[in-house]
Formats: structure tokens, C-alpha cells, sequence
């Protein structure tokens, strides 16, 4: 194992992809000779050249749509969508083109491209630079979309996100791209719709992904001194949903809770737990419960941006309101 | 933007091109009427947008092209479709929403692709295909290859955001790739001197250091030859061309729209200056002109009887490859 931050490993998994593929290439705002605003692509640009890691003007809905069409005719293109934010520009092209081609066509072509962008509050960018608009793209069939916590997972789910025939929305955070970890030595791809129980525990099961994935990590600490076994699933991939795990878990411990940065509203939680409902009702010893990120825009102010996000002691506090 | 050149400067192209291009006009006329018809037998469903009156567009651009070359369409495709050498059987199938149709009946008119002859597709979603174009541009320069692509929209698609951005983009990478624009005067029912302040829509071209050349679209040779070169100077590498084809459709948007805002005098006017008569006489052999529409009829007559003949997707089988959840 080796120690690299979260940047570091997502830079591995492009070049690792870029020199075993030459199919493989980059596009976004600021990414070639400048490495990209959280220096993910840096060192690339001089590495591939200009060919294949290409700077773009501000144009999020063309060159999305440029990842759809060199796609097509036999490329693997990896854009990089500064905010997910910006992604918005783009809708048409991820839901109604990349995510379409495929069953429209009858089979008759791929879109494998991957969308590489990056969400979450916490740095005090306001309404339009913070969100976590996961559950748009999971909503969308023929989307696959993966937010990974750690190194580990970002690097091998990176290359599997490349290597995948279908359009994948990878969704980094802006507050894990410092953050380190060990990462295998050897290359390592890990398979797309598998989850990762991060910690074993036998009474309550958080599940979670991404950022979020941390602060179960640190409340299953807490909780542990209060003599509770918190297990902490990281789904990982969102789309496809890895149901064993979450079934598996569920049943183990009896009391799932859900936590996620997103709004709880139409989010990613009320999903799992009707299907928690449907599928494990009579194993479940209470109601599935959702610590979400409130309803409202994520506001500038730190003091109130950091009431908007769940923290650490929400996620102990709604463990021990269980009961 | 570059005058186009004086009639008569131009060699006349090699009767195969002339042959070809007659054979796509007519079997794009004669497909549309048969789908008009079946629609309204209810044999065809949704939406279906006549290419009728714009087939000198399609059949004179695709005639520019190899078969290794690519083109994105439009929600009015079928022209573009059969003119890059579609089998009238497979769309006619799909048209009709039969497993044998080339996208299983899972698209329909406005969704029909080719991977065969490297027909992207058509597009329910005005102007969607230009940057999916551009990006096939990108692909093929990445690739290293000396295809090409063909991109065709609409006046109302030039006025989309994405065109602005796609030709920009275009023009910063140099990627060979024609803007086919197909101005045909009307966006749905909006009139083009209602949805912009300028007249020739080529001249939006240079202002993205990209050259514009306006055609007379109802004239599939002057299509072919503006197609030609543009095609020749993306495959030296010297970048994307838009053409704007001056045309007009023959009726409404689509099949139950009349087209009653259509200012009856101006479109007799078009009528007068059909492609179809007027590439017939270009050919000037009524004889080969006549195999030609034989021929045709009976691949058409051919096409929905296997259309009608074909299965509809088998719901069982298709339920059975959705993924749960």
C-alpha cells in the first residue's frame, strides 16, 4: 500500500488509463497545461500532449456533447465538469443523449463516456457552487453514477468508470481531494455497483457514501464508546444500487439509518428505505430513518452552511434516539 | 463569408453522382407519401416529420461522402437516412414500431440511427446532434483518421445555444466536421424572420473563424459541390465549413399540422422550384430516370411488406432486460 491523497489517486487511475488505452482522453475547463482547478489532470497535459488532454472554452452543454459524439465513434472520453453545479448546463446531453443512445438505437452503440465532476458544501461557495445533485442523475435510467469516499475507491473505481461501455457520472467531493489514504501498489479496478461495508458492526447499520462516509466512520467511533456496533456501508456506486449489501446489512443489524449530504427531500435515502421497506420489512426491528442535508439553497455563511450539512453528532444523536 | 461560385463554373459530376443523387431525392419523395399514408391508416404512431421539399439537401450532401464518413440527423431524418444509404426495410420497420425495424421498435422516426453506414442518428431534441457532431469530430481527429462528418439542423437549431458553442468549438480545434444548416425557413411554425435579426445565417460562421457558404438547397448539385469542398478541406485538415441551404418543406412541421401560417403564394413559389422535377431534368435521360423510380417503388412496395409482416417487440422478452430498480 501506498499513501496518496484523494487528487493523487484519481490522477493515477487517468494515467494508468491513458497509457494502457489510447482511446482515453481528457476534456474540460483548464485542465491541460494547468492541471485543473483541484490539480487533479496535473502533470497529464505534459505527458499526452495537447491531443489528449484538451483545454475547452466555457461551454459545458457542447462539450459534454462532444463526450457523446467521440464516444460513438470508438473513444473513451473523460470530461471534467469543473461543478456539478455547472452540470446543469448540460442536462440535455447527459439525460436525454448519453443516457438514451444506447436503448434508442436498439443496441447499435455505446456512449462510454465518463463525466467526471465534483459537489458538496463546506468551503463557503454558496448556492450555485456547493450542492449534491446525485439524486438527479440517479434518477435517469441508463446512467451509472459513482461517488466515491477514500483514495482507494476513487483510484479503482475511476478505472472501472473508463472501462465501462455506458455513460458514468463520477461524482467527486471538494472536501476529499486532500484528504489520504493507502492505495494498492499494484493496479487495481474495482467493480462498478459494489459496495464496501467500511467498518463491521452487529447494531445499527449507517449507510452512506461519500463525504458523508467519513463522518459515519467518525460517529461509529463515538458510538462505539457508548457501547454501540455501528456498521458503516459505503454504497460507492449509487447506480447500480448494490441491493445484497444493503439487504445483507439490514437484516444483520435490524436498524438502518441513512445519511446523505443531498437534501433529505427527493433524495437518495427515501429511495433506499422504501426499498428497505419492500424488501427486508420483516427483519427491520424500527423504521428506517434519513439524516439528509436540509431543504434550502446552501447559504455562504459558514456557521449557517455547517447547519445545513449533517455533522458527527447528528449522526450519534439519531443512533442513540433509536433507542 | 465566400460568394458561391457562378453557374456553369463547375464541371458537371460523374453520372453515378447524378444517378445517386436523383435516387435519393425520389425514394426519400415517395417514402415520406407512404408514410403519410400509413399514418393515417394508424400503422404509424407519435410523430413524423416530412422531409418533403428538402430532399436536395440530404441526398446532395450524403452524395459528398464515403461510406466510412459520418452524419448526425434531425427530428426530420428520413432524408438524410435514406440519402447515407439506409435499407428502406429496416426503416420502414422501425417507422412502424417492429422488432425488425433498425432499433427494435425501442425508436421510432425521430430516433433512427445506422451504424452500418455510420449514420449516428436522428434526434428528438432540437439541435442536440450538433455538439454530438463536433464531438465525433474530436473522435476522428483523436483516432487519427481522414473521416468526416456531416452535421444537419435547422434554422430553428441555429438559434440553440449549442450551435454558438459547437461552432466555436470547432473552429478552436479545426475538427473536420460540415454544418449542414438546413434553413427551411420555419422553426415549427415560427417564421425565421421572427426568430432572428440577420439574413444569411452562413455569415454566423466567420464570426467563429469558421468560413460560411450559402446554397441554393433546392439544388442538389450546388449542395453536392459547396458539400464537396468543404468536405476536401476538412480532410486536409483544414477545418469545419458551415453551409447554409436555403429550402423550404412542403407543409407543416409535421404530419397533423396543415402548415395554415404558410403564406400560400410563397410556397407555390418553392413548388415551382421542386428538387425532385428539378434534379430529374439534370439527369435529362427520362428513360434512366424512369429504371430509376421502378426500381425504387419496388424496394419501397418490398419494405412495408416486410414492415407489416414483422413482429411488434415481444413485451415478456422486453420487460425481461430492464434491470430491477
Amino acid at each position: 500500500m501506498i499513501e496518496m491523497m484523494y487528487r493523487e489517486a484519481l490522477r493515477r487511475a487517468l494515467d494508468e488509463e491513458m497509457q494502457r488505452d489510447p482511446r482515453v482522453f481528457l476534456m474540460g475547463e483548464t485542465i491541460a497545461e494547468r492541471g485543473g482547478s483541484y490539480k487533479v489532470t496535473e502533470g497529464l497535459w505534459h505527458k499526452y500532449g495537447p491531443g489528449r488532454v484538451i483545454d475547452t472554452p466555457i461551454a459545458e452543454a457542447s462539450f459534454t456533447g462532444m463526450a457523446v459524439g467521440a464516444a460513438l465513434v470508438g473513444c473513451r472520453p473523460v470530461i471534467e465538469i469543473l461543478f456539478i453545479d455547472f452540470a446543469m448546463l448540460a442536462m440535455d446531453q447527459i439525460v436525454n443523449q448519453a443516457a438514451k443512445y444506447d436503448f434508442i438505437s436498439g443496441g447499435q452503440g455505446t456512449v462510454p463516456m465518463v463525466l467526471r465532476t465534483q459537489g458538496g458544501a463546506g468551503n463557503g461557495l454558496a448556492a450555485q457552487h456547493s450542492q449534491s445533485l446525485e439524486a438527479l442523475f440517479y434518477h435517469i435510467p441508463g446512467l451509472k453514477v459513482v461517488m466515491p469516499s477514500t483514495p482507494h475507491d476513487a483510484y479503482g473505481l475511476l478505472k472501472a468508470a473508463i472501462r465501462d461501455d455506458h455513460p458514468v457520472v463520477f461524482i467527486e467531493h471538494k472536501l476529499l481531494y486532500m484528504t489520504k489514504g493507502p492505495v494498492p501498489e499494484e493496479e487495481t479496478v474495482i467493480p462498478l455497483g459494489r459496495a464496501d461495508v467500511k467498518r463491521s458492526g452487529t447494531d445499527v447499520s449507517l449507510v452512506t457514501y461519500s463525504h458523508m462516509t467519513l463522518k459515519c466512520l467518525e460517529a461509529a467511533a463515538l458510538l462505539e464508546s457508548e457501547g454501540i456496533q455501528a456498521e458503516v456501508v459505503d454504497l460507492r456506486t449509487l447506480a447500480p444500487l448494490d441491493k445484497d449489501t444493503l439487504l445483507r446489512s439490514a437484516r444483520k443489524t435490524g436498524r438502518v439509518i441513512i445519511v446523505h449530504e443531498a437534501v433529505k427531500r427527493g433524495g437518495i435515502g427515501g429511495d433506499i428505505a422504501a426499498m428497505l421497506m419492500e424488501e427486508a420489512y420483516d427483519d427491520l426491528d424500527g423504521p428506517v430513518l434519513r439524516i439528509a442535508g436540509r431543504n434550502t439553497p446552501i447559504p455562504y455563511n459558514l456557521n449557517i452552511e455547517k447547519a445545513c450539512i449533517p455533522s458527527v453528532e447528528d449522526i450519534v444523536e439519531g443512533v442513540l434516539r433509536m433507542g | 463569408m465566400q460568394p458561391p461560385p457562378a453557374a456553369g463554373e463547375w464541371p458537371r459530376p460523374p453520372e453515378p453522382i447524378l444517378l445517386g443523387v436523383y435516387r435519393n431525392i425520389y425514394a426519400t419523395r415517395r417514402f415520406e407519401l407512404k408514410c403519410i399514408e400509413l399514418y393515417r391508416q394508424g400503422l404509424i404512431r407519435g410523430y413524423l416529420h416530412p422531409y418533403i421539399g428538402q430532399e436536395a439537401v440530404a441526398a446532395g450532401a450524403c452524395a459528398a461522402l464515403n461510406p466510412a464518413d459520418y452524419i448526425v440527423s434531425t427530428h426530420r431524418g428520413h432524408g438524410h437516412c435514406i440519402s447515407k444509404g439506409a435499407d428502406l426495410k429496416l426503416m420502414m420497420a422501425e417507422i412502424m414500431g417492429r422488432a425488425t425495424g433498425y432499433c427494435r421498435g425501442h425508436g421510432g422516426s425521430m430516433h433512427i440511427s445506422d451504424k452500418r453506414v455510420n449514420n449516428l442518428g436522428a434526434n428528438g431534441i432540437v439541435g442536440a446532434g450538433i455538439p454530438i457532431a463536433t464531438g465525433a469530430g474530436m473522435g476522428i481527429k483523436v483516432r487519427g483518421t481522414d473521416q468526416v462528418v456531416v452535421v444537419f439542423f435547422s434554422d430553428g437549431a441555429s438559434n440553440n445555444g449549442v450551435f454558438a458553442e459547437s461552432l466555436n468549438l470547432a473552429g478552436i480545434y479545426r475538427l473536420p466536421v460540415i454544418y449542414l444548416l438546413e434553413n427551411n425557413h420555419y422553426a415549427v411554425s415560427t417564421p425565421i424572420e421572427c426568430a432572428t435579426g440577420c439574413c444569411d445565417l452562413a455569415g454566423r460562421g466567420p464570426a467563429y473563424g469558421v468560413p460560411g457558404i450559402c446554397v441554393d438547397g433546392n439544388d442538389a448539385l450546388a449542395v453536392y459541390r459547396e458539400t464537396a469542398g468543404a468536405v476536401a478541406r476538412a480532410r486536409r485538415g483544414q477545418g469545419p465549413t458551415l453551409i447554409e441551404a436555403k429550402t423550404y418543406r412542403h407543409g407543416g412541421h409535421h404530419v397533423n399540422d396543415p402548415g395554415l401560417y404558410m403564406d400560400p403564394a410563397i410556397l407555390a413559389d418553392w413548388k415551382a422550384r421542386d428538387p425532385m422535377a428539378g434534379m430529374r431534368r439534370a439527369i435529362g435521360d427520362d428513360s434512366r430516370a424512369a429504371a430509376i423510380e421502378a426500381q425504387v417503388d419496388a424496394e419501397l412496395e418490398a419494405a412495408v411488406a416486410f414492415a407489416a409482416a414483422s413482429p411488434e417487440p415481444a413485451v415478456e422478452e422486453f420487460l425481461a432486460g430492464i434491470e430491477d430498480g
